[in-house]
């Protein structure tokens, strides 16, 4: 008995939140490596966009409140997601061709490319917070639990109980249908194709009828889509500041770059190794430990080997090794 | 066919190219040799797109298409191979000739989602034509490799079956032969020649083997430190004075001087 509720403690306190947050890095983590692989430059303004797609999901989920429109047991957001998409979309096609596209034009370095998103970062930043505010803002509702510790312990007699939450259930739900429908596009599609062919070659690409800037912008259509859902459910999850979206950016480009940037398994990948190193580090042992320890061997700390504040240390750990260790990530990502 | 006016190009203080001009008949095959850094590949490069030039023309078929980008010539029929094999190495030869075609029905978003037939209909006759050509240039048993993993000759064939997969019509040559043994060295000039003759494409070929110039070309132009030296029959070339000195340098000229 005590084994099983060490395992449920287990499930409950870090694989279902790892899993949940694992899916939003991964999210998060694809977008950064698209635009890394076919634009080939690390977009610094990601974490922000993520915040702008989510703040235009937030307003209209409160336009809906107020008109009365809900899904139910899902959350209102859900509905308003595609019009933030959509207003996402629109920001990245300016962003590109106000910005971005002059710097292509001049074939300028990544490293340009890379500073010239640090200041489209603090742009949206203030934008972001000139509309919404810096404050948290939740905008969850619906049923909070598929199922709640309290049922779970009432089905099972357990003493430990194991709540999964709906915004959880739907992250995971939506992360797996994404990124099927991702792989999808870019392995089976033309268009997919000549995303691919464009970050394999780019001198050859642009030698055959493959038209880059349409390339680019369906790539930048792709990336909004991601950064939006990716944005939303972490917002549901947790709740919607948007510091804390510039604050995901170093996790999210760890989650890329430990997976290979530029190879979108391995975005995936990166995302759940990340999610996973980050909670079991941060999480308190000690309840599980004193289920499985013998009496009297109980540990009296909490045996926790980091503080939650220190949390992003984590990423900056495993970042450090695989760049010390492989370079090129886990799945053989692009070195610049 | 194609005509290049006085053209520049410069990298700073640097004249790849120096005022060149020349002219490309239509339906020929023409030998473009000269020493390293003459700036053939240079003048490659800024007739197809890839550098804008610094200043000069170029027309084709009396159309300006100076500073036009690499995929609207591409539409245009003028294709042109790399020095240095390009493929798309994590796709099959298959699909490297596939991906060729410009404006294909699936390359809209809408179309992905909402006109799946049709585009399932071209990719079948793409992928006909691709296996015609895999066939043409003999290496029809690659058609399933990934691109990246053949070898740097067939390579080269590979990229010379991509200029066969729209209607060429005019295709720029940067050293096919390079690194390519003898008998892959005489299927593509056999390719080259059939294309020549059956599809009617006019070539611009850099080598440096000059038996393969000698074989394919006609006429040579020489070219060195960025300006059209000469131009002619290969055995013009040869005996012409200044392309003599161009690649031997005038060591041996000063020298008679001095003991004159």
């Amino acid at each position: 008995m005590d084994f099983l509720n060490a395992i449920i403690a287990l499930l409950n306190f870090v694989v279902v939140p790892a899993v949940a947050y694992g899916s939003q890095l991964a999210l998060g983590a694809l977008g950064v490596t698209l635009i890394y692989g076919i634009l080939r430059f690390s977009n610094f303004a990601h974490g922000d966009t993520m915040a702008f797609g989510a703040m235009i999901t937030v307003l209209f989920t409160w336009l809906f409140q107020s008109w009365g429109i809900s899904l139910g047991p899902l959350p209102t957001a859900l509905l308003a997601l595609p019009i933030g998409i959509l207003g996402c979309m629109a920001l990245l096609l300016a962003t590109d061709r106000v910005v971005y596209r002059f710097y292509r034009e001049q074939k300028a370095k990544p490293v340009i490319l890379v500073i010239v998103s640090l200041g489209v970062t603090f742009i949206l930043n203030g934008l972001v917070r000139f509309i919404i505010g810096p404050d948290d803002q939740r905008f969850a509702d619906g049923e909070r639990f598929i199922v709640s510790a309290r049922t779970f312990k009432e089905l099972t007699g357990l003493r430990e109980g194991l709540a999964i939450k709906t915004t959880q259930g739907i992250t995971v739900i939506t992360a797996v249908v994404v990124v099927a429908l991702l792989f999808w596009f870019l392995n089976r599609t033309r268009t997919g194709k000549s995303m691919r062919a464009y970050s394999d070659n780019e001198d050859l690409a642009l030698l055959s009828g493959i038209n880059p800037e349409r390339v680019v912008m369906i790539t930048w259509l792709i990336v909004a889509g991601l950064a939006t859902i990716a944005g939303v459910l972490y917002g549901l999850d947790k709740s919607f500041k948007p510091f804390t979206y510039f604050q995901l950016l170093l996790p999210i480009f760890a989650s890329a770059i430990v997976g290979g940037l530029g190879n979108p398994i391995g975005a995936i990948a990166g995302g759940f190794v990340i999610a996973f190193s980050e909670v079991t580090v941060t999480y308190a042992w000690k309840k599980v430990l004193t289920y499985l320890m013998p009496e009297g061997l109980e540990p009296d700390g909490l045996v926790q080997l980091l503080s939650t504040d220190y949390k992003l240390a984590v990423s900056f750990l495993i970042l450090l090794i695989v760049l010390l260790f492989k370079p090129t990530g886990l799945f053989k990502g692009k070195a610049v | 066919m194609i005509v290049v006016e006085d053209l520049h190009k410069h990298f700073g203080g640097f004249h790849a190219v120096d005022g060149a001009s020349l002219e490309i008949a239509e339906g020929s095959i023409t030998g473009l040799i000269g020493p390293n850094g003459a700036g053939k590949t240079t003048l490659f490069n800024v007739i197809a797109g890839v550098l804008p030039p610094t200043s000069g023309r170029v027309t084709m078929a009396g159309e300006d298409i100076t500073g036009l980008a690499p995929h609207e010539l591409f539409h245009k029929g003028l294709l042109r191979t790399f020095q240095i094999a390009h493929e798309f190495s994590s796709m099959t030869c298959r699909e490297n000739l596939m991906m060729v075609p410009g404006n294909q029905i699936g390359e809209t978003l809408w179309n992905t989602w909402f006109g799946r037939k049709r585009i399932a209909d071209q990719e079948r006759a793409l992928r006909a034509k691709a296996d015609e050509v895999l066939e043409f240039l003999t290496v029809e048993h690659l058609a399933d490799h990934k691109a990246g993993q053949i070898s740097g000759g067939q390579k080269k064939l590979l990229e010379l079956g991509r200029t066969m997969m729209v209607e060429a019509r005019i295709v720029f040559l940067d050293e096919v032969g390079a690194g390519v043994n003898r008998t892959l060295l005489n299927t593509i000039g056999d390719a080259i020649l059939r294309l020549n003759a059956e599809r009617g494409y006019t070539f611009v070929v850099i080598e440096h083997d000059m038996d393969f110039i000698g074989r394919l070309c006609d006429p040579v132009i020489c070219m060195a430190e960025g300006k059209v030296l000469a131009e002619g029959t290969l055995a013009e070339i040869k005996a012409n004075e200044q392309v003599i000195e161009a690649y031997l340098g005038t060591g041996l000229k000063n020298k008679q001087k001095v003991e004159a």
